[in-house]
């Protein structure tokens, strides 16, 4: 079981290069082939994460969440898609009819650019990146361009003041956010997350960065605009944020691509602070898919306990307090490190 | 510096915040809130003309829809007001039910409020679980009323009907669980850090402010000023029990918020002891069928509602319809501070304090 996706990559190239094909072109055969599964991935991952989303907040809230079509109601998500994709698709006609147009792309490409890096198994990541954890930051933070240009574009004052409050949040949260990996990085000694994974082999990064660890999942959960922080929606504020303009499938677009978010992000934060892959008896793509649900699961939650946070607040909560902690941490986990090392302990 | 201009935000009257057609015109100066206009009206269904089209009998379900989250106490003041005017008794054991059904509506008004703030704040847990113990005070009005939101039960001279057996009880087992529900609203909601932030000094209401734009209820209480009708003008029976007025001095949201959940538990003291004292006897009496109060006569009386002092003057022209009736809405003069408590906060304060200040648009509009 170990082997399955590993060895069907191998049996995919060589057929490939047995009917003829030139290594080269076998192998960009293979990327496509990865990004086709990634995809599916994706699609598989949505259509399961809105179903237990729906019925966690229904548990949460004592209610029984979707039960009708099928057992416990598991095909809601597929009604609800063949519902939006048959909505009218309304473009208000003050719009900047292009940008209004690409922002819900924007923002999907992103979203599923950011499985590029993500080993999911053993040996199994589209591209084996040596700059993974730079290159995963850079992209998740470009998502803010996308909701600004949905909120300029509408041309509402709720979709700019919804667009406006991502992009602050967004800035604020991504250097937090980028600051506590670095303890992890330091530690590791690299920026591949294959290798930052072969470095927890004894010991978990959150145990030895658990307040980089808690830092990461404040900031992660603002750059996901979920709650508490979900700013650019706040649906009982801004009737929708960025958001409020677009209809069926370009509106859902936004949230197919938020969960997409949360799926790579609580697959980051699987692989560097709960050890990746590794794991025992099970095989290695299975241990991520248990760790990255356990994630996700908490970010449920979080999102049904807790109300909004205020704009103000949040920003001088991470000026305030999430940066100066993250400094800190990386002094710890640099001090640490030259203690280590002092000592002769590594 | 940048050279910035005001703008104007529409929030409502389609607002999944405003509580149902409520208009607030926020100029804002960035993201802090310049000055907030409050526009009216788009509820109104001239319930004051309509008065003086039915007879007495016919409008008392019509005051219902005034405030229709605490559907039993706008008519019961209506209902007092008339008993009033024209002298009607009502049986003791008609008061006593009176009363629980009017503690239970406050309590359900209440329960929205708390319901509406939580997801008017993001905490969309908090409206089902307000929204779950609401539920059961609905289930006790359909089973004496048959009807779960605007039971007309109260009428002129008494109640509709007597109780049903399995009533007593079912109030008992809710009445024993407030302090369970209290209990989870303060550990979900008021205990958290989030909303303590939202709410603590948000919207603060000075004490004078409150008493020259003649606020009443819970916002009046909360801002520190103790005056509450049930015990400044005992009504009905209100003397014979034994009930504490929550009083806050802060004036902010987060008092106005607790002063609504220590309410609860007030009622529920004052449920129990009305179901001590329930008398046996008559749940209605001898009412005439046209109701003819003297001409020129005429009437103000007021009970303390949900939202505050919820007053009805009436005035007769010797026929079976009101030559006039005026209803006092607490609603209404509430929201008229809502500028003054939202200048100098942010966007987002604007929806805490309409969700604590707890207006209800049916009344306010009439």
């Amino acid at each position: 079981m170990e082997h399955w996706f590993t060895n069907l990559f191998t049996i995919f190239t060589q057929a490939l290069i047995s009917l003829g094909l030139s290594p080269v072109l076998a192998d960009a055969a293979l990327l496509v082939l990865k990004w086709i599964l990634i995809v599916i991935i994706i699609i598989v991952n949505i259509i399961i994460l809105i179903w237990l989303e729906r019925k966690i907040s229904g548990f949460f809230q004592e209610r029984l969440g979707p039960n009708r079509l099928g057992p416990f109601g598991v095909f809601q998500t597929i009604a609800d898609a063949i519902k939006l994709l048959t909505k009218e698709d309304i473009v208000p006609s003050a719009a900047d009819k292009l940008i209004f147009k690409t922002a819900p792309m924007l923002f999907i490409v992103i979203a599923v650019l950011l499985y590029t890096v993500i080993p999911l198994g053993h040996d199994m990541q589209v591209i084996d990146l040596n700059v993974g954890i730079l290159f995963f930051i850079s992209i998740g933070s470009l998502s803010t361009i996308a909701i600004l240009m949905a909120g300029w574009g509408s041309n509402n004052k709720w979709s700019l003041m919804g667009a406006f409050r991502s992009a602050a949040q967004m800035i604020s949260y991504a250097v937090p956010l980028a600051f506590s990996l670095l303890g992890v990085i330091m530690i590791s000694g690299s920026l591949n997350l294959q290798d930052i994974v072969a470095a927890q082999k004894n010991i978990w990064f959150i145990l030895l960065q658990p307040l980089a660890f808690i830092i990461y999942f404040i900031a992660a959960t603002a750059e996901l605009n979920r709650g508490p922080f979900d700013m650019p929606e706040a649906e009982q504020e801004l009737t929708g944020g960025a958001y409020t303009e677009y209809t069926g499938m370009r509106w859902a677009l936004f949230f197919l691509a938020e969960y997409t978010n949360l799926v790579a992000v609580s697959a980051l934060m699987a692989t560097v602070f709960l050890g990746g892959w590794q794991g025992p008896w099970l095989p290695s793509w299975l241990w991520i898919i248990i760790k990255t649900y356990g994630v996700i699961l908490v970010f449920f939650w979080i999102k049904w306990t807790f109300p909004r946070i205020r704009m103000d607040h949040l920003m001088s909560f991470s000026w305030k307090i999430l940066v100066p902690l993250s400094l800190i941490n990386i002094l710890l986990t640099g001090a640490g490190i030259y203690f280590f090392r002092w000592m002769g302990w590594c | 510096m940048l050279d910035t201009d005001k703008y104007t935000v529409n929030v409502g009257p389609v607002h999944p915040s405003t509580h149902g057609g409520l208009h607030v015109e926020a100029i804002m100066d960035g993201e802090i809130i310049e000055d907030v206009i409050v526009h009216l009206g788009y509820v109104h269904r001239s319930v004051e003309k309509i008065a003086e089209s039915k007879t007495y009998y016919q409008f008392a379900p019509y005051t219902a829809r005034l405030d229709y989250l605490a559907t039993n106490l706008p008519v019961m003041g209506y209902c007092q007001a008339v008993e009033k005017l024209t002298g009607i008794q009502v049986p003791e054991r008609a008061e006593y039910i009176r009363i629980i059904m009017a503690e239970l509506s406050r309590i359900a008004s209440h329960q929205i409020a708390i319901a509406a703030t939580g997801i008017d704040l993001g905490a969309t847990t908090g409206l089902m679980y307000a929204m779950r113990d609401r539920e059961r005070i609905m289930d006790i009005f359909s089973m004496t009323g048959g009807q779960r939101l605007l039971s007309s039960y109260i009428r002129i001279g008494g109640v509709a009907a007597d109780i049903p057996d399995d009533f007593i009880p079912q109030v008992r087992a809710f009445v024993a669980d407030i302090p369970r529900m209290i209990e989870e609203y303060n550990s979900l909601m008021t205990g958290n850090e989030i909303w303590a932030a939202r709410m603590k000094g948000v919207g603060v209401l000075k004490a004078e402010d409150a008493v020259a734009y003649s606020v009443t209820g819970p916002n009046l209480r909360a801002s520190g000023i103790d005056f509450d009708l049930r015990k400044a003008d005992p009504y009905s029976i209100y003397d014979r029990f034994d009930f504490n007025i929550p009083v806050r001095q802060e004036g902010d949201s987060m008092a106005r918020w607790e002063v609504r959940i220590e309410e609860i538990a007030e009622s529920g003291k004052i449920i129990e002891q009305a179901l001590q004292q329930l008398p046996a006897g008559e749940f209605m009496s001898k009412v005439p069928k046209n109701l003819k109060p003297e001409a020129g006569a005429e009437v103000f009386h007021h009970i303390e509602s949900s939202k505050g002092e919820l007053g009805y003057y009436i005035v007769s022209d010797g026929s079976t319809k009101p030559y006039r009736l005026h209803v006092r809405a607490p609603s209404f003069i509430n929201l008229m501070v809502l500028p003054l408590i939202c200048r100098g906060g942010v966007f987002q304060d604007i929806i805490t304090n309409i969700a604590t200040l707890d207006p209800i648009l049916g009344e306010s509009d009439r």
